[in-house]
């Protein structure tokens, strides 16, 4: 082992008196991923200490101060140069983008029901007097690149932890997947060199989830997949997870004396420098051991025995293993005290880790724990009787100090407070300069009564809204016997279509001993309650406007979760900005419009952000070319449902009923998918009036608590024809309907009737006899019974001179929304 | 009157404890999720409980095959334990994984302890599917056990990768079916036909669940335990369940509890 010695050491690394251009070549050489600016703050500190960093400590410090750990450019200064609407140039300077925007509004709204905001590894909001619901969503999209089924598998791995990594522990109920890949079909000849095809990503990507999802024994219920050029060099995973939390485990504290453990898998060297490399630009030689590797037995054990654990009050905090590895989760928890731990004590796959790639290591499902020293041997046999490692390896000190050892040697000796709020704040120039804005030319064609039909059938078939089937049904949404809204709704096992959101009854945890008592479930109070979440993306709008992109993800989201019976009334958001290089004030700028949305929108549906995540440098080296992603915010939205018994589905129930159209249709054809498959770009991109949104959702959530509804889709993309469309075909029924009487903004044309993509619309299924007690709840708002549902299973759209502009078999448009020929001639 | 108890068997990797052991609950047992290191340890003992439930899950990530690991476990570290528990008739069920595992440990179909001549393999797809199929139930002894009161058609949701029942010869799948040990199949409402993806994964003779021939043992790869509220089929207002909320599934469980009362 002697000619191993060497690889126990620390390497002092000479920083000291070095000119600019040698800094930025270390920090770029050792994948650290630091300005020159941050650069000279480490060169200044040492200066101080007056010796050289060892390269534990320059480590330690480029992990803490990634983007991905410290998300640098959202907190940062921005000087922000805008047109105005006469478009006059002005400067709007911005301290901290995230806490003058997002974080603002929900201090703004402050909630009584939110526990949990923006500090810990999730958001957390009130279920009942009892617990709370966690969410947290993350993106994994670099790894994702490399090697889809192993970047998208820890991506889910990770935000599982991040939730049992919430205060003292969440127990994980639901997981949900958005992806946007590149459009499968693409020549293999055009493809960037060193790019994966977008089919391989999409296959390897569902199949990471899937594997991992299902192997944790938490049902995947909701997501969206989207499809553009944009992606294909730079795919999106974005992984979410929901949990539930006791509420007196919503807080951890982390007190001097208390031992530092390592609980679940080994440390390798896998995912080294995982942290830092999401903040570099990708390029065909982009090394792949940056990727880490997941097993999920192993995690599944290490969440079994932490919530018996938690149950049992053994330990004071708990966080996840993550980005930047054991240097940022000891940091963290040890961030208000100090920490020493003990290298040599972790355990490890193989020899020969050097200090440092121990130390920074992404290996994956590992837990650090801190355990006051009077449950040291309780808490182990925990682990020890379910086969888990777990492992001491230092204390909590008291000393302000980051200690790191590695046998007898001071390996890394810094100061938490340089470490945490050390890093130096640039300011940022973003610039939004509109895009001068071609007004799109739609020609109205002479209506014959074949035309829209096949535009109907050529969007239902289209990437975006054709059926996502094959990707949902490889998910197991059933485990844990919660799911009351699946995302595949309709009575037929065989022919189903898209839901709107999810909802599920947690009633295994939340019923506690209780659970499978159904008298007690009656006499309970919150005995019905569930839990609804869903999402919102539009990439497309993002290419016309980034503000209104986030305002329809928002206004989508919610809508989505109204649907089913979500109320806006107790709904909590999530921001998840996937953007190109913040450093191109361009890209900054539509990230600001973006973030000005999430404040104006919010602030007016009076839904919180809970929790968030950005990851930019977007971005694929071609040469001298730079490829950036079209900008990309999910918004997730969670929220209780206050009696799951009374939740809707979207397909049509019976014959005979009348199918409303709440909300009006616009002149807003810029972004549709009508539009992208025409090959027509630009126009007017669809607009959110909150106000009026908020109260349409309060009215119809009205009349679902009055159990007036008897089926409801979001009206998005596609427009109306596609949103009855999936509902006929989910339902296997037929409806007619008078395009004349849909609410409409002012004059419009049939093809903008049925597909204009305005937002704070819904499709509503009623029963003739409650006509007057619905139509009731929704007066003065713009709602109208355009269509009944008929015993033909047939699609019918009648324009005002009667034609049939649509007239198409129920079966024909469920075909061409699975993608199959039809056979029904 | 004192519950029976139940065992809700666990290790690394499964996942479907929490609503098995609610189910059995419902269905007026004293259920508790006990780790297999437990019975290993003797730190408890098999025979205090009267109902074995193997759950649905990943047992050791499937790794070799579905459910083998924890077969072996069963098989070759606490055989005596389990041989025990069937040779005094109290109901065992297997679901899903659980399936999987009575199978390879060769619980089922059981003319001999412990031989292995079934298996469960890939799903002929190719993939893992979560969807909702209907079962046709028989009428035999096993049946009687497990599934009286039950419609003669009725949906359960399965999940699975590795869910086609198939057996070493066709003689072996004679005997299963000569003894009458299919108690649920794949099947439309009307049984006439099971063709994918009602039949979700290309079993022999669209086999979903067998028991042994006492009847005692019961392997099925849907899952009862996510039907046992009106609430989670997925049209809520399906004439499945009964007046008081509960789905058929729950019917499984509340026979094996009268069983042993």
């Amino acid at each position: 082992m002697r000619a191993l010695d060497f690889l126990k050491k620390a390497r002092p690394v000479s920083i000291a008196g070095l000119p600019d251009k040698e800094l930025v070549k270390l920090s770029r050489e050792n994948v650290l991923s630091l300005s020159l600016e941050e650069m000279k703050a480490v060169q200044e500190y040492f200066k101080k200490k007056g010796r050289n960093p060892t390269d534990v400590e320059l480590e330690t410090v480029a992990q803490t101060w990634s983007e991905h750990c410290k998300h640098k450019t959202l907190t940062g200064i921005v000087e922000y140069q805008y047109k105005d609407e006469n478009g006059k140039w002005k400067t709007r300077t911005f301290n901290n983008l995230l806490k003058e925007t997002v974080f603002r509004v929900t201090m703004e709204l402050d909630k009584k029901w939110c526990i949990s905001v923006f500090s810990d590894n999730a958001g957390i909001i009130e279920f009942d007097e009892k617990f709370g619901v966690a969410f947290k969503v993350e993106t994994h999209n670099h790894p994702s690149a490399l090697e889809p089924y192993g970047g998208a598998a820890t991506g889910i791995g990770g935000v599982i932890r991040d939730v049992l990594g919430v205060g003292l522990g969440a127990k994980p109920i639901a997981n949900t997947d958005v992806f946007c890949f590149g459009v499968p079909d693409i020549a293999w000849d055009s493809l960037p060199a060193g790019v994966l095809h977008p089919r391989r990503i999409a296959k390897g990507v569902v199949a990471g989830v899937r594997d991992y999802g299902n192997r944790m024994g938490i049902p995947t219920v909701n997501g969206a997949v989207y499809f553009d050029e944009g992606y294909i060099s730079n795919p999106l995973v974005y992984c979410g997870t929901l949990g539930i939390i006791p509420k007196d485990k919503c807080a951890k504290k982390v007190s001097p004396g208390d031992l530092v453990l390592v609980v679940g898998g080994r440390t390798g060297r896998d995912g080294i420098h995982g942290a830092t490399f999401s903040s570099i630009q990708l390029e065909q030689d982009t090394d792949v051991s940056a990727v880490q590797i997941g097993n999920p037995i192993v995690e599944k054990k290490v969440m079994d025995t932490v919530l018996k654990a938690r149950d049992l009050n053994l330990y004071s905090a708990i966080t996840d293993c993550g980005a930047g590895g054991l240097s940022s989760a000891v940091g963290e928890l040890g961030e208000e005290c100090g920490v020493r731990v003990h290298l040599e004590r972790v355990p490890l796959k193989y020899a020969g880790l050097k200090p440092w790639e121990i130390w920074v290591s992404e290996a994956q499902e590992r837990m650090v724990l801190s355990v006051p020293p009077a449950k040291r041997n309780e808490i182990e046999k925990i682990f020890a009787s379910e086969n888990v490692e777990a492992v001491f390896i230092g204390e909590f000190t008291g000393d302000n100090k980051l200690t790191v050892m590695h046998g007898d040697e001071v390996v890394a000796d810094l100061d938490m407070k340089f470490l945490h709020k050390g890093v130096p704040r640039p300011t940022r120039r973003a610039i939004w300069n509109p895009v001068q804005n071609p007004k799109a030319k739609i020609e109205q064609k002479q209506v014959n009564a074949s035309s829209y039909g096949d535009s109907l059938k050529k969007l239902l078939s289209s990437y975006n809204i054709a059926s996502k089937e094959w990707i949902v049904r490889q998910y197991d949404h059933e485990v844990q016997g919660q799911t009351v809204i699946k995302p595949m709704h309709g009575p037929s096992f065989t022919a189903q279509g898209p839901g709107d959101a999810a909802v599920i009854w947690p009633y295994t945890v939340t019923g506690g001993e209780n659970s499978g008592s159904h008298a007690s479930r009656k006499a309970g109070a919150s005995a019905w309650r569930g839990v609804v979440l869903s999402c919102g993306l539009n990439p497309e709008y993002g290419k016309i406007d980034p503000y209104w992109m986030a305002a329809s993800a928002i206004d989508e989201a919610l809508r989505n979760a109204v649907c089913v019976g979500g109320s806006v009334e107790r709904m909590a958001i999530l921001d998840n900005f996937c953007w190109g290089n913040p450093n191109r004030p361009e890209q900054l700028g539509g990230l600001v419009r973006a973030s000005l949305a999430c404040y104006d929108m919010a602030k007016v549906f009076q839904t919180p952000f809970i929790s968030g995540k950005d990851s930019l440098h977007n971005e694929y080296a071609l040469g001298d070319k730079v490829l950036s992603i079209p900008p990309a915010l999910l918004i997730s939205a969670v929220g209780i449902v206050e009696d799951i018994r009374k939740t809707v589905t979207m397909d049509i129930k019976e014959n005979g009923n009348l199918i409303y159209i709440l909300g009006a249709t616009a002149k807003e054809m810029g972004g549709s998918h009508y539009n992208k498959i025409s090959k027509i770009t630009g126009g007017s991109v669809p607009k959110v009036d909150p106000a009026a949104s908020r109260a349409r959702m309060i009215a119809l959530s009205a009349a679902m608590e009055a159990g007036l509804v008897r089926s409801c889709h979001d009206c998005s993309e596609g427009g109306i024809s596609v949103a009855i469309a999936e509902m006929c075909f989910a339902g296997d029924k037929g409806v007619t309907c008078d395009i004349a009487a849909i609410p409409a903004d002012g004059a419009l044309t049939d093809s903008e009737l049925l597909f204009s993509e305005s937002n704070g619309r819904f499709i509503i299924e009623v029963q003739p006899s409650k006509k007057s007690e619905f139509e009731k709840l929704f007066k003065g708002l713009p709602i109208s019974a355009a269509g009944n549902v008929t015993e033909a299973k047939m699609l019918v759209f009648r324009n005002a001179g009667g034609h049939k502009v649509i007239n198409e078999k129920i079966g024909e448009l469920r075909d061409a929304w699975n993608g199959r020929k039809s056979k029904h001639d | 009157m004192t519950k029976p108890k139940a065992i809700v068997l666990r290790t690394a990797g499964t996942n479907c404890d929490y609503e098995t052991k609610a189910a059995l609950e419902l269905a007026g047992a004293a259920a508790e999720r006990v780790h297999i290191n437990r019975l290993i340890n003797r730190d408890i003992a098999l025979s205090d409980y009267q109902i074995l439930a193997i759950p649905g899950g990943f047992s050791y990530g499937d790794d070799i095959a579905s459910g083998k690991i924890l077969a072996n476990e069963l098989k070759y570290r606490l055989g005596d334990m389990v041989r025990e528990f069937d040779a005094a008739g109290k109901p065992v069920i297997g679901i899903c994984n659980g399936f999987q595992v009575l199978v390879k440990m060769g619980l089922l179909p059981g003319d001999k302890y412990y031989k292995l001549n079934t298996t469960l393999t890939f799903n002929d797809s190719g993939f893992f599917e979560c969807r909702w199929v209907y079962l046709k139930k028989s009428n035999t002894k096993g049946s009687r056990l497990w599934l009286e009161g039950l419609p003669d058609v009725f949906p359960l949701p399965v999940a699975h990768g590795e869910g086609k029942f198939i057996t070493m010869d066709k003689t072996v799948l004679d005997a299963i079916e000569g003894n009458k040990q299919v108690i649920v199949r794949y099947s439309d409402t009307a049984c006439e036909t099971a063709a994918y993806p009602l039949n979700p994964n290309g079993s022999a003779n669209n086999i979903a669940g067998i028991c042994n021939a006492k009847g005692n043992v019961f392997g099925l790869m849907p899952h009862p335990e996510r039907f046992v509220y009106r609430w989670q089929h997925p049209d809520h207002r399906s004439g499945f369940s009964d007046d008081d909320g509960f789905g058929p599934g729950l019917k499984i469980f509340k026979n094996a509890v009268h069983s042993v009362k």
